[in-house]
C-alpha cells in the first residue's frame, strides 16, 4: 500500500508541477486558499501586492492545497515559498514539517499590535511560530431593511434569539407569503460552520463534548422550527450575496466576504447584526487567516519581506477595503471607509462585543477529516431537519460518528469545549 | 512487399501504452484504494457506502433516472432518425441542428437548463408574463423532488440524445434500400417493414447506443450537479463530494468501482440480451 500511495503522490506532484503558472526562477510563488475568485485574486495582484518584491499570486480549493504541500514535500521540491490559509488548513501541516519556523518574521513585526491571543495561535500548539496571522473575518447575519417592519415585538434586531429569529421568519410569510430567510446550504456553501460555530454552541456552549445533550436536543428543535420559514432554495445557495440583492431573501447568514457585494452594490438597504442567541449565549465563529513559509522555500527571504508588506497597516486597510476581510493588526479603519465596508466593520465588531458572546473556534486538530467533521453536522442537520427523524435518536447515532472521529484524529477539545487530556470527548 | 506480420502490433502498441498508462493503472489504484482500511485489506470503505445517509437515495436517483432516460433517448433517436431518411431536402441541415447538443459540455448544458428552470430564469418569466403564475416558482429544490427529477431528464434528454441519434443514423444508412422495396412489392405497410426489416437489421446499432447511453447515464453527474446540487443525490455525486468535501479518499473510491461494476453488468445485459449474428456485425 505505501507504494500505492507513494505512486499516487507522484503522480499529484507531476500534475501540481504542470499546473504550475510559469514563474521565474526568482519569482516567489504564492499559494492560498483565501481569496480565490476571481476578481479577489486580481485584487490582491494588483492592489495588494503593489509594492512588495514580484511575487506570482496562485490560488487552489482547500482539499487541493493540502494534496499540493504533501506532494512537493514528498518530491522533494518546492516550487511554494509562502502560504496563505485558514488557521484550521495550516494546522495540519504543522505535524508534517511543512512549514518554517518564522519567530525572525513575528519578531519584526511585534510593534505591528497584533493582539497575543491571536499571535499564539499562530503557533499552532508548538513552541515557534508557524504562521503570522494575515486577515480575519467572521460570520453575521445582513437584513434587508424591508424586513425590519415585521419583526416582533421586543425584539432588538442586534440582539436577536433563535426564537425571534423563528417568529420574524414566520411574521414575514405570514403577511408576504414568502420564506425571506436564507443560508448558504448549497454544495459550495458554508453552512456546516453556521450549526457548527454558531446552532450547537449558542445552546450547548460546546461544540462537541456536549453534542448530543438535551440543550442541543433544544437547540435543533427549535432550529427546525425556523427552518419551516427558511427560503426552500437555500439548499442551493453557495453565496448569500446573490439571492439577497435579488431580494429573495431578506435574512442571511453567512461569512462576511460572501455578502460583501451586497452591501457595497447598495448600503442603504441593509443592516449587519450578530447571529442569533440560544440558551448559553452568542456563539460566533472567527475565522483566522495566516500566512506561512513553507519549509525549505525557494525564495524563504522574499517570502518574509512580502508578509511584512501584507501586515503594512496600508495593505491592512487597503485588504478591508478591497476584500472585505479586516486588519489583525492595529490598524483603525479611516472614517471615509466606503459604506458597505463601514458596515461589515460595524457588524464584526457589534459580534464581537456582545455581553453573551461565545467564541467557537474553527475545528481544530483534525488533520484532513476535517471534511467528515463538517459531515457529521451537515447530516445531523438533513436528517433532523430535511427528513424530520426523531431529534433524539439522531443525535444519539451521530454523536457515535462523532466520538469515532474525534477518537481516530485523537484532536484535543478546542474552545468553546474545555481543554482535555486526548481527543475530545462526547458525552 | 508482404508487410511484416508485427506491424499491426506496433501500429497499435502507442495506444494500449496510452490506455495501460492512463485508464489500467488508475482503475488498479482506484480498486485498491477501495479496499485499504488504513491497515492493509478491508471492505470498511465499503461497509461505510452503504451504511451512508445519501446511499439509498443515490441509487435510487441515479437508476430511476437510466429506466426513465435511456428509453426515451432511443425512442426520440428512433424517430428522428426514421424522419431523417425520409427527408429528401435540408436533411443536412436538420441532422447539424440536431447535434449542436453534443458540442456543448455537461456542466453548460446543465447551466443553460438552470438558467430556463430556476426561480428568476425564462421559464418563470415567460409564465409569469403570461399571467399563468403570480411569482417565481421553485421547481430545483429538495421540496419539489419530482419536479427536479423531471428537470433532470429533461436536460439529459436534451444533453445526449444526439449520440444516440448519430449511432442510429448510420445504422439506417447502411440497410439495403433492396429490402425495403422488396418490402413494398409485396404490400407491406411501413409498421411491418418498421418491425421486420429496419429493427432487426438495426440491432447491431442499437446495441451499440444502448451500450455507451446506459454506461454514460449510470456516471451522470455534472447535469444533475447543476439544476440539483445536493438535492439529488446520485452515485457519481457522491463520489465527488466523498473525495473533495469529505476528503475520504477510500470511500470515493469504493463508490467509483460500485460505478465501474454497475456499468460491467449493464454491458454484460446488453450484450446477452441484444445478441448480434456475427454475420450483421459486418
Amino acid at each position: 500500500m505505501k507504494t500505492l500511495n507513494q505512486l499516487a503522490i507522484a503522480a499529484m506532484t507531476a500534475g501540481a508541477i504542470l499546473a504550475a503558472p510559469v514563474a521565474n526562477a526568482q519569482d516567489l510563488v504564492f499559494l492560498s486558499t483565501q481569496l480565490r475568485p476571481i476578481d479577489e485574486a486580481q485584487k490582491v495582484r494588483e492592489v495588494l501586492l503593489k509594492g512588495a518584491p514580484k511575487t506570482t499570486y496562485v490560488v487552489e480549493e482547500p482539499p487541493q492545497f493540502a494534496v499540493r504541500m504533501k506532494a512537493e514535500q514528498a518530491a522533494g521540491k518546492r516550487t511554494i515559498s509562502l502560504m496563505g490559509a485558514l488557521h484550521g488548513e495550516l494546522q495540519p501541516l504543522a505535524p508534517t514539517a511543512s512549514l518554517d519556523a518564522i519567530d525572525d518574521v513575528a519578531a519584526k513585526l511585534s510593534a505591528s499590535g497584533i493582539p497575543a491571543g491571536l499571535m499564539e495561535l499562530g503557533k499552532l500548539g508548538t513552541s515557534t511560530q508557524q504562521y503570522i496571522p494575515w486577515m480575519q473575518a467572521t460570520y453575521v447575519l445582513v437584513v434587508r431593511k424591508e424586513a425590519l417592519p415585521f419583526l416582533p415585538a421586543g425584539a432588538d434586531v442586534n440582539a436577536l434569539t433563535y426564537e425571534q429569529l423563528a417568529a420574524w421568519g414566520k411574521a414575514i410569510q405570514d403577511k408576504t407569503g414568502q420564506r425571506r430567510i436564507g443560508f448558504p446550504a448549497g454544495p459550495k456553501g458554508l453552512f456546516a460552520r453556521f450549526l457548527q460555530g454558531n446552532l450547537v454552541p449558542s445552546y450547548t456552549g460546546s461544540m462537541v463534548t456536549e453534542f448530543r445533550s438535551a440543550a442541543a436536543e433544544k437547540g435543533w428543535t427549535d432550529f427546525k422550527a425556523l427552518w419551516a420559514t427558511v427560503n426552500p432554495n437555500a439548499n442551493n445557495y453557495n453565496f448569500m450575496q446573490e439571492p439577497l440583492m435579488a431580494g429573495e431573501v431578506w435574512i442571511a447568514w453567512d461569512h462576511i466576504a460572501r455578502v460583501k457585494d451586497a452591501l457595497t452594490a447598495e448600503p442603504d438597504k441593509y443592516l449587519v447584526v450578530p447571529p442569533p442567541a440560544g440558551s448559553q449565549g452568542r456563539a460566533y465563529m472567527p475565522v483566522v487567516a495566516g500566512l506561512a513559509i513553507a519549509k525549505d522555500a525557494p525564495n524563504r527571504a522574499q517570502a518574509a519581506a512580502v508578509i511584512e508588506h501584507l501586515l503594512k497597516p496600508a495593505t491592512q486597510i487597503a485588504t478591508a477595503m478591497e476584500v472585505g476581510f479586516f486588519p489583525v493588526i492595529n490598524a483603525p479603519l479611516p472614517a471615509d471607509l466606503p459604506a458597505g465596508v463601514k458596515l461589515l466593520a460595524d457588524g464584526i465588531a457589534k459580534t464581537q462585543g456582545a455581553k453573551d458572546a461565545i467564541v467557537a473556534l474553527l475545528p481544530v486538530g483534525l488533520g484532513d477529516k476535517g471534511g467528515e467533521f463538517n459531515k457529521v453536522y451537515f447530516d445531523t442537520f438533513q436528517r433532523i431537519v430535511l427528513r424530520g427523524e426523531p431529534v433524539r435518536a439522531v443525535l444519539d447515532s451521530q454523536a457515535e460518528t462523532l466520538r469515532a472521529l474525534m477518537t481516530q484524529t485523537a484532536a484535543p477539545c478546542w474552545a468553546p469545549d474545555k481543554p482535555s487530556q486526548g481527543a475530545c470527548p462526547v458525552t | 512487399m508482404p508487410q511484416p506480420r508485427w506491424l499491426p502490433y506496433l501500429l497499435i502498441a502507442p495506444s494500449v501504452a496510452f490506455l495501460a498508462a492512463f485508464f489500467l493503472v488508475p482503475l488498479g489504484q482506484t480498486i485498491l484504494l477501495s479496499f485499504d482500511g488504513g491497515q492493509g485489506f478491508s471492505l470498511a470503505n465499503y461497509a461505510r457506502m452503504a451504511g451512508d445517509l445519501n446511499f439509498p437515495t443515490a441509487l435510487r436517483n441515479t437508476f430511476a433516472l437510466v429506466i426513465v432516460v435511456i428509453p426515451l433517448q432511443v425512442g426520440l433517436a428512433l424517430v428522428m432518425g426514421l424522419m431523417l431518411q425520409k427527408m429528401t431536402r435540408g436533411r443536412e441541415l436538420v441532422l447539424w441542428i440536431w447535434t449542436i447538443p453534443l458540442g456543448v459540455s455537461d456542466l453548460a448544458a446543465g447551466l443553460v437548463w438552470l438558467a430556463i428552470l430556476q426561480d428568476s430564469g425564462y421559464l418563470n418569466t415567460l409564465l409569469f408574463q403570461f399571467g399563468l403564475i403570480s411569482g417565481p416558482t421553485a421547481y430545483l429544490n429538495s421540496e419539489t423532488p419530482i419536479a427536479l427529477f423531471f428537470a433532470v431528464v429533461l436536460a439529459e434528454v436534451w444533453r445526449a440524445t444526439a449520440i444516440v441519434l448519430i449511432i442510429l443514423v448510420a445504422g439506417i444508412q447502411l440497410i439495403p434500400k433492396e429490402f425495403g422495396e422488396a418490402a413494398d412489392i409485396f404490400g407491406a405497410s411501413p409498421w411491418t417493414k418498421f418491425r421486420k426489416i429496419t429493427l432487426p437489421l438495426l440491432k447491431p446499432s442499437l446495441q451499440s447506443a444502448l451500450i455507451l447511453r446506459t454506461v454514460l447515464a449510470f456516471e451522470v453527474f455534472a447535469v444533475v450537479y447543476a439544476l440539483g446540487g445536493r438535492n439529488f443525490p446520485i452515485i457519481v455525486g457522491e463520489a465527488y463530494t466523498w473525495q473533495n468535501e469529505n476528503q475520504n479518499y477510500g470511500v470515493a473510491a469504493a463508490y467509483a468501482v460500485l460505478v465501474m461494476a454497475i456499468s460491467l453488468a449493464a454491458t454484460v445485459i446488453y450484450l446477452k440480451a441484444l445478441r448480434v449474428d456475427p454475420e450483421a456485425q459486418a
